[in-house]
């Protein structure tokens, strides 16, 4: 089941805003990229500072086989994400991949699926979708942000299903928190995958274990090696300490405990 | 190719490289991206008589050319390993090293006792200095009285290779360091982590669950050097260097110091080939300076 992983220098052939916060880096790699599962992610190395002295985790944006592209969805959060936001076109990047564990496709493709997503955690949604289309799967996806500029990939999403929004402003879609949207109350739904913020993973959690409804969330904690090694990165389940790095980064919402639950 | 061989104790190593516990897992998590058996030897996890969960999350901050941990020594026990992980890893041609911890004598004893039964574990690494536990750990690295106690304590049951790891939170490492030979130790590993905190001062708390936390990484080579220098004058075994070694040329700065060999540690998170890497760059720097072996850079330095 261990999927092997690779360190190789990729090229970056496009660095693109998507607004004030979050870029968009596409990479192209001179070898065929391995198969990616959505959920997976790459550290990133970041030279030339001694502010950033350890790898950046960033997930799977989109991988595009035919062309050997990866896509990297970045939000400046710090300085080493900033740095990664500064790349210029043909600039290398050493990466590690494909690292973690990655959501699990359903069984059944006649399963409806809802994707929720919230900030940049929308980013390892775009490749989910981009699978689960392949298997046609009926795919709806709810996004959520502070406001409309914080609802990122819109149009991209559309391409596989059907598009919602909340913002906590009322400047897109429903005003309000993704598990207040009309949609959750109209519609049922098979399976949950999501991604955002831990507040509304949480609250995304809750109301999936309400309604029963199967939920794989993606979980990204502060991380050194990225390979289980370090044990850093650990979040607290029903067995225990597990690596978000080697164990996650998804994990059934089942089996997730809190903090201060 | 110069010759590399280098012997600790009854341990002989096909080249100085050792990874450093703690950073390294059980070594299979790297064998995607290195031949680990290229390794003088794997250092695994701490491990301890009974499993212990660690501290809470957030156990980790980077700092400047350098982290912060507090994991906490999170292991599934010995019996554990004996069973689970040790047959997992035991024809690995290299040495595999248990890395022992504990929060009491006995239990270091008994730790060290279980792992003296198993054959392909040629040498223990007795941990006295792990800074984030609360019980036993560091308390017992920083006097020479308590170094002692347990040092011989684990002597009389473990008969192969004894290292001892000493925490570089002390005023005085060589007398620790001559305390722990005088108790039996075979060999002397320095660095363990220095004792360090982070704070966010937008949110004005601690970054790390535990507050305070080990410093690594190459902030703290200079540190290391120094200390590696100090004992290695202080103590007639062979002594492990260890502390922000990021590349070949910092592992040579620490034989120069007098460490007859070397681990790496938190570079193995930055890039996951770098022990190998490290293995190639002295070899090639001994070529190089017309070195035919390792030995004879060790405590070389002209001073």
């Amino acid at each position: 089941m261990a999927i092997k992983k690779y360190i190789s220098n990729l090229a970056v052939i496009q660095n693109t805003a998507i607004n004030s916060q979050t870029h968009l880096l596409k990479l192209s790699s001179n070898s065929a990229l391995p198969t990616i599962i959505p959920g997976q992610f790459a550290e990133l190395r970041i030279d030339g500072t001694s502010d950033v002295f350890l790898r950046r985790p960033i997930s799977v944006n989109f991988v595009d086989y035919t062309k050997n592209e990866l896509w990297l969805l970045v939000q400046k959060v710090g300085k080493g994400t900033q740095k990664l936001c500064e790349l210029r076109e043909n600039d290398n990047l050493n990466l590690l991949f494909p690292l973690g564990n990655g959501f699990t496709l359903p069984g059944d493709f006649t399963q409806k699926v809802l994707l929720i997503g919230g900030g940049v955690g929308v980013a390892p949604l775009l490749f989910l979708a981009a699978e689960l289309a392949k298997l046609n799967c009926c795919i709806t996806i709810l996004i959520g942000g502070r406001s409309a500029d914080n609802l990122l990939l819109v149009n991209d999403f559309a391409d596989y299903g059907k598009v919602y929004f909340t913002t906590e402003d009322g400047s897109a879609g429903e005003r309000g928190y993704v598990t207040q949207h009309s949609i959750l109350a109209n519609e049922k739904f098979d399976k949950i995958y999501c991604c955002g913020p831990t507040p509304m993973m949480k609250a995304v959690g809750q109301y999936a274990c309400q309604k029963n409804i199967d939920c794989q969330i993606s979980l990204e904690n502060t991380m050194a090696c990225g390979i289980g090694a370090c044990l850093c990165c650990v979040t607290n389940t029903v067995d225990g300490h597990k690596c978000v790095c080697s164990d996650g980064p998804v994990f059934n919402i089942n089996d997730i405990k809190w903090n201060n639950d | 190719m110069a010759n590399l061989k280098i012997k600790i104790g009854n341990l002989q190593l096909k080249n100085p490289v050792m990874t450093a516990s703690g950073t390294f897992g059980y070594g299979t998590e790297f064998s995607d991206f290195i031949d680990i058996s290229r390794l003088g030897a794997i250092i695994v996890k701490g491990t301890t008589l009974n499993s212990r969960q660690g501290n809470p999350y957030p156990r980790m901050a980077e700092t400047p050319s350098g982290m912060l941990n507090a994991v906490g020594l999170q292991n599934k026990g010995v019996d554990y390993f004996i069973k689970q992980i040790y047959p997992t890893i035991k024809d690995i041609d290299t040495n595999i090293i248990v890395n022992v911890s504990g929060s009491c004598v006995d239990d270091y004893v008994a730790t060290a006792e279980r792992v003296n039964s198993l054959s392909n574990i040629p040498a223990i690494e007795l941990n006295i200095s792990c800074p984030n536990v609360k019980q036993g750990g560091m308390a017992f690295g920083t006097s020479c009285k308590s170094a002692q106690t347990v040092i011989s304590a684990v002597r009389k049951v473990y008969d192969k290779t004894l290292i001892v790891k000493l925490s570089p939170n002390v005023t005085d490492i060589a007398e620790i360091a001559r305390a722990a030979e005088d108790a039996g130790a075979d060999s002397i590993s320095l660095i363990n982590t220095l004792l360090g905190m982070a704070i966010n001062s937008e949110t004005r708390r601690p970054i790390l669950s535990t507050i305070t936390g080990g410093l690594s990484g190459a902030a703290v080579k200079p540190i290391a050097l120094r200390m590696v220098w100090q004992v290695a004058k202080a103590v007639n075994i062979p002594v492990i260097g260890l502390g922000g070694i990021m590349n070949a040329a910092d592992a040579i700065e620490f034989f120069l110091a007098g460490a007859s060999a070397i681990q790496v540690g938190t570079a193995n998170f930055v890039d996951p080939t770098i022990t190998c890497q490290i293995i190639d760059g002295i070899n090639d720097y001994l070529e190089r300076h017309g070195y035919s072996s390792i030995s004879e850079i060790i405590s070389a330095l002209e001073e």
